[in-house]
């Protein structure tokens, strides 16, 4: 019994009227924790009760504390039939298990009610005792922190990142009990509610278990996802980073931090036997239908099945090697951590859905991601990486066929930082170093040290593929099938446009492909960047099939002419002016084409002129397009056709928006969704990408449409979610949060920003046994560039090569790509100058998909968020359609999750993201449904009152490395 | 390819004040679109029709989710569901509450029942305020009413703190609900040429100076209904009138001071007993519901048409009515001094401010 919860129901106000005859409420509340119940007396005939309850008090096991959310009811008493139901709160207690978070919860939280949604509001207050009990065979995992924030949070240091952990928990859906038939859709939806809510602690406390086992006390870049299979089962999974955190006191020097708790006391963190990797075995192939249905050739079925732990097992190499899996949920990192960028990894694998028969044993779910997560490591190991940063995994499910998908960045991390010293770096930096791509795609995002020329912009890639509709086998086939080609159009596209818009980088790539029962759906975006020191990209070359027919000959100069005007634009928009000494280049937009790497769209092709691709290494690279039929036209018409923002506006799917430094305080997260119904009976490929395209395109022009009062104004982390619901629909929902900046002093950060001790430091570190000449930080901008630039010219071939031979062998729906660079040490400050004050208001409570609210500091954090609401209506008309239906509903999500953060104190949500949003309807019956699941992390934030620019970057950089110095 | 669904939810709402009075004013979405492309929004931010449209739909999704809200204005404040900042809630509020001239003229000191709101179609022809907006509008004056019906204290008072108006509204609110509870008559042709903001100036000095909460303020309904007791009182000025010596000491009293300081002189000398009769007859009547429901006509029809008729200018009314009040100070065998002051009072203000030149 070592937990005490305690809650004190205090008063009610806005209630529905439930007395129609009184035109008044006799409402009283009950209040539930696993198997107790209490209730409050009945305050009679008022819509604004006053309960003023005694403490009710639960005293449970902190297994149980963690599992389980407190569930409060309230109720209308009726003396002659039974109590109406008026609306539930369920509050997640995790924030009061931990020290550091909240102590009390104490606030008013919106009564919720599935089919109503929001009656009325309660005034509650929470508190916990919790009693030390140091039993090492504990199964709860109290005090943990978990955070979504992609980065070492605020205002703590890491003191040491121990590395990946993941879990999943299955269970039998609700909705789809033999039960659900004869019980209320509301007794269904709040059971679901419910399970799922048990589900995500006790996976939280699973994971937290694994985290103490590490010796970290925190798990960062907390991602947890639902799968809802429908028939068979409900799977909740979860990844994230285990890390040891030191909290920052505003006062305490560096050197206090020198000490490190965990360093005796605890394992190694990358001890090869690592007590929490799961190690299913992967014998039960019936379901993963990759190695059966012959489509994997030879090649492939050694690289994915047992033969590869096993030499993985083998292998004595590196500490982070021996790790099961050197995977990173992070997407960016203190200065120092990262060394070396590769590219990005991603895999993905198609599976048939089986019902879940024991959901005590989720073997099946975990073997499907351990086999997609063997695939990365060794996509990241062929890069000549050692680890995965920028992590992530997704699903998408339609009816039994499921869509398995991780990517990453691969990347080798600082050895230093990891504290082990172990990793052998001497030869394989050296030749890293040298090698310097001419683009680079990444998951992650720009690292803040990374200078850039000018200013980014959002890259979307999109792409429709028509499927026939089929069952079973025959679909997943067909979908497998399909999978490398979309990877490699979507890549294609991204680098067409990367290079229509004179930029050579990609950051936080996230690569989605949604599969529904007649077309699969593949949306890439990205932030397009010139990082400053990597060459320039070459330029765009169309050539037409037929070489002398004139009519032709000169349709092709006018597109060229076209794309090259655009080029010019862009570079102008985007105010890229690189240094001189690329000016050659720059120049002429389109090099004159020595030798070509010829550039195929792949899907109409046979594989017979796919092996006719001409890949010569030349010294520069220009992109051929080839217009040989009308297809092609089109797609370039649509190269050409993506709108550029308005002015005033950027927009970026990266946390920030590189080029841009000084934020200032106007924020605006907003949630959009639309869905589209085809209505024409035969469409296209061709058809379906425009009007996938225009879909995109057409809901960017609506946000900057609707925040045109913000300009300037940047609307960062874009974060587009496709899905086909049903057959015929297309639905996209887009998070972002538009921020305001200050236009005069957007050029002149990077220019006066003095060199300081740890800038020089890094570099230095880094290069130790690397060629002189990069140990020079300041003269590595223009250095490397010009110096290596040979260097460069065949890696765009090399990555074309790969994802030819990927689509030409069809194995399964996985590319890899070998983007190389070198280390990215320049310095910027990314952080903003003080900004003017923000706006009184005690209530208000700021959201936001960023890791931070531009102008203030994040001083607590006060635990996570992670909320799942189900909302049904069977008056659909009444509400005001389909669209009511959802504004309301998101518009209540937000309100609940607002009002969580306010009553642990907090006043801002950080790292939010809607995680799921699926809407079913049925107009003809009236009806729809829609479940949403959103997370972030609650946070108190001040004001940034003193001109300190960034307080724990910069510290944690230093400390970190001098704490690391201090130990090896 | 048809838009299915489409939403946009911000965390801080958004709402454009355009779009807002567009709904307001009973626009139809399309119709709304309509007048914002040619308010030239679209050139200013390079966006097409469909942006457009699907703006003004969001919007008007949000305006109809809030309209609930703005039915109690104090709920706005504390409700969680939408996020708007202070500012921004008091503008919806007020903008919500704010109303035509030209349509509560023709309502004012109509019942406000079921039955005014079947003639609100004609109403809406008349005036072309849009059916929607005349219904709001009704609505509005409606809940106020019900509203500070059962409430104690002054009028004004109460309607900002329900409502949360701003003062000029609330005063504005108080003289619609003053009316309508005493039912004035405003609708007859002779009265056309007032507005509602002469309406409103005369409802409040009433309010002020007639009613039970201008003596006593712990009073039901006390901003709302005239002073019986006064009304009674009035009776006694009928002696002004009736008694013929006084009536002539009275005329020639306010003859001499005015003899040479107006070139209407002989009208007024000639009118003075006509005009005198005129209005105490209508303070001698005010027990009557019926003749209050006149007040105005008769104001109009007494006094206020036979000056016009005789061409004084503004400046002659007020040169005249101070006098012909001041006057009856020095008659001492007229002993009702008080009640005439409480009378005359407003009856100067409200003439002044229903004289038009």
């Amino acid at each position: 019994m070592p937990g005490k919860l305690k809650a004190k129901i205090v008063a009610g106000r806005h209630l529905p009227v439930m007395d129609r005859a009184s035109d008044l409420t006799d409402a009283f509340v009950e209040v539930k924790f696993g198997n107790t119940t209490f209730k409050t007396d009945v305050y009679p005939k008022s819509l604004n009760p006053q309960w003023n309850s005694e403490w009710f008090k639960f005293e449970v096991d902190d297994e149980d504390l963690q599992d389980e959310p407190l569930q409060i009811t309230v109720l209308d008493h009726d003396t002659y039939s039974a109590n109406d139901a008026i609306g539930k709160v369920y509050i997640d207690i995790d924030p009061l298990l931990c020290s550091e978070a909240a102590s009390v919860i104490s606030g008013w939280f919106p009564i919720y009610d599935t089919i109503h949604g929001i009656r009325g509001e309660i005034n509650v207050l929470i508190k916990v005792e919790l009693f030390n009990d140091l039993n090492r065979f504990r199964q709860s995992s109290c005090g943990v922190k978990f955070f979504c924030t992609t980065s070492i949070p605020r205002c703590y240091r890491a003191a040491m990142v121990h590395g990946f952990v993941e879990e999943l928990v299955v269970n039998e859906d609700p909705e789809y009990q033999w039960i659900d038939r004869i019980r209320t859709p509301r007794a269904s939806n709040e059971a679901r509610q419910r399970l799922i809510s048990l589900m995500s602690g006790e996976l939280q406390r699973k994971i937290g278990l694994k985290v103490l086992e590490m010796g970290g006390n925190a798990v960062v870049g907390y991602l947890q996802c639902f799968d809802l299979e429908g028939e068979s089962g409900l799977v909740v999974r979860a990844i994230g980073t285990a890390c040891t955190l030191d909290k920052l006191t505003s006062g305490s020097a560096p050197s206090t931090n020198t000490a490190l708790p965990t360093s005796s006391s605890s394992p190694p963190p990358f001890s090869p036997s690592k007590p929490c990797s799961r190690q299913s075995s992967s014998s039960d192939t019936d379901l993963s239908l990759t190695p059966k249905t012959g489509m994997g050739s030879g090649g492939s079925a050694g690289k994915e099945a047992g033969p590869l732990k096993t030499l993985l097992r083998q292998q004595t190499q590196t500490a982070l090697e021996q790790r099961e899996f050197p995977f990173f949920t992070l997407t960016s990192f203190p200065p120092g951590f990262l060394v070396h960028v590769g590219g990005v990894v991603s895999a993905r694998s198609v599976k048939l859905l089986d019902r879940i028969h024991n959901p005590d044993e989720p073997e099946t779910r975990d073997a499907w991601w351990e086999e997609i997560r063997q695939e990365i490591k060794s996509h990241a190991k062929a890069l000549g990486c050692h680890a995965v940063v920028g992590y992530s995994e997704s699903t998408s499910i339609c009816e039994e066929v499921c869509i398995l998908s991780a990517s990453g960045t691969a990347a080798i991390l600082n050895p230093r930082y990891m504290r082990e010293g172990c990793l052998d770096t001497g030869s394989t930096d050296h030749r890293l170093f040298l090698s310097v791509p001419d683009v680079l795609f990444t998951t992650i995002d720009m690292p803040p040290e990374a200078a850039v020329t000018g200013k980014g912009c959002l890259i979307q890639a999109r792409l429709c593929r028509l499927k026939k509709k089929a069952q079973g086998e025959v679909n997943a086939t067909a979908i497998s099938n399909l999978l490398p080609f979309m990877e490699y159009e979507l890549h294609t596209q991204l680098m067409n446009k990367l290079k229509l818009r004179s930029m050579n980088a990609l950051f936080g790539l996230h690569i989605q492909i949604s599969v529904g029962e007649n077309m699969l759906l593949g949306l890439a975006s990205a932030t397009g960047v010139y990082l400053t020191a990597l060459p320039a990209p070459g330029g765009i070359q169309i050539a037409g099939k037929t070489p002398g027919d004139l009519n032709n000959e000169h349709h092709i100069l006018t597109i060229q002419k076209r794309i090259n005007d655009t080029i010019a634009k862009n570079k102008e928009l985007y105010q890229i002016n690189p240094p001189e000494l690329t000016e050659e280049l720059v120049g002429s937009p389109i090099p004159e084409p020595r030798q070509r790497s010829r550039l195929l769209r792949s899907h109409s092709e046979s594989s017979d002129e796919l092996s006719e691709l001409d890949l010569s290494h030349g010294k520069k690279d220009a992109f051929v397009l080839e217009i040989d039929d009308t297809d092609a036209v089109e797609d370039i018409h649509s190269l050409l056709t993506d709108n550029s923002p308005p002015t005033g506006f950027y927009s970026c799917n990266t946390e920030l928006m590189p080029g841009i430094y000084n934020w200032t305080s106007g924020v605006q997260m907003f949630t959009s969704v639309r869905v589209f119904r085809l209505i024409h009976a035969n469409l296209t490929n061709q058809g379906l990408n425009k009007i996938f395209t225009d879909l995109c395109e057409n809901l960017l022009k609506s946000f900057y449409f609707k925040l045109r009062s913000m300009i300037p104004c940047c609307l960062c982390h874009l974060n587009f979610t496709v899905a086909v619901p049903e057959e015929e629909l297309i639905q996209v929902a887009v998070t972002a949060v538009a921020m305001t900046f200050d236009k005069d002093h957007s050029q002149e950060k990077s220019a006066d920003k003095p060199t300081t001790k740890e800038q020089l430091q890094f570099p230095l570190e880094l290069c130790a046994d690397s060629s002189s000449s990069n140990n020079q930080p300041s003269s590595k901008i223009s250095g490397t560039a010009s110096v290596d630039y040979g260097s460069f010219a065949d890696r765009c071939s090399t990555w074309l090569e790969l994802l030819r031979l990927k689509a030409h062998t069809i194995r399964r729906g996985s590319v890899k790509t070998s983007r190389r660079t070198q280390s990215l040490a320049h310095s910027a400050c990314i952080h903003a100058h003080t900004p003017p004050c923000m706006p009184p208001g005690v209530t208000v409570v700021k959201m936001t998909p960023l890791s931070f609210l531009p102008g203030t500091r994040i001083i607590k954090y006060l635990g996570i968020i992670n909320m799942f609401f189900i909302r049904e209506t069977t008056s659909l008309r009444e509400e005001g359609g389909v669209s009511g239906f959802l504004h309301s509903f998101i518009a209540e999500v937000f309100a609940m999750v607002r009002a969580h953060v306010a009553a642990l104190g907090g006043n801002a949500v950080v790292s939010y993201s809607m995680k799921e949003c699926v809407l079913m309807e049925n107009p003809n019956k009236n009806q729809a449904q829609c479940l949403i699941n959103v997370s972030g992390d609650a946070v108190i934030c001040v004001k940034e009152t003193d001109q300190e620019p960034m307080p724990s970057t910069t510290n944690t950089g230093q400390t970190c490395s001098s704490g690391a110095d201090g130990a090896t | 390819m048809a838009v299915e669904l489409d939403v946009f939810v911000g965390n801080t709402t958004i709402m454009d004040e355009e779009v807002y009075q567009l709904w307001l004013d009973g626009y139809t979405v399309n119709d709304a679109v309509k007048v914002r492309m040619e308010g030239g929004v679209l050139e200013e931010c390079e966006a097409s029709a469909d942006v457009l449209l699907s703006d003004t739909m969001d919007q008007y999704r949000t305006f109809h989710m809030c309209e609930r809200l703005l039915h109690s204005p104090t709920k706005l404040a504390n409700q969680l569901l939408f996020q708007i900042p202070p500012h921004r809630q008091a503008i919806l509020i007020e903008r919500y509450y704010a109303f035509d001239d030209a349509f509560v003229r023709e309502v004012l000191g109509k019942k406000l029942s079921k039955g005014t709101k079947k003639d609100l179609d004609d109403i809406s022809a008349k005036t072309s305020v849009t059916l929607k907006s005349c219904r709001r509008q009704f609505d509005n004056f409606k809940r106020v009413f019900k509203v500070v019906e059962e409430l104690k204290g002054p009028l004004v008072e109460n309607i900002r703190q329900h409502f949360l108006l701003s003062d000029k509204l609330a005063r504005d609110y108080a003289a619609i609900v003053f009316f309508a509870n005493n039912r004035f008559e405003t609708g007859k042709r002779k009265l056309q040429y007032l507005t509602f903001q002469d309406f409103a100036f005369c409802a409040g000095q009433l309010i002020n100076n007639w009613t039970v909460g201008a003596v006593d303020n712990l009073v039901d309904d006390m901003d709302v209904d005239l002073d019986k007791e006064f009304l009674q009182e009035l009776k006694e000025l009928k002696i002004l009138i009736t008694d013929k010596d006084l009536l002539d000491q009275h005329k020639s009293l306010v003859c001499t001071a005015l003899r040479g300081k107006t070139k209407a002189f002989n009208e007024m000398e000639a009118n003075f007993k006509n005009l005198s009769r005129g209005l105490v007859n209508i303070a001698a009547k005010l027990t009557n519901t019926k003749d209050v429901r006149d007040f105005f006509i008769d104001l109009v029809e007494k006094f206020i048409e036979p000056c016009r008729s005789d061409r004084w200018t503004a400046a002659d009314m007020r040169l005249y009515l101070t006098h012909y009040t001041n006057s009856a100070h020095i008659l001492d065998t007229f002993k009702h001094q008080v009640v005439w002051d409480r009378y005359m009072g407003v009856i100067k203000s409200c003439i002044f401010k229903m004289y038009h030149d």
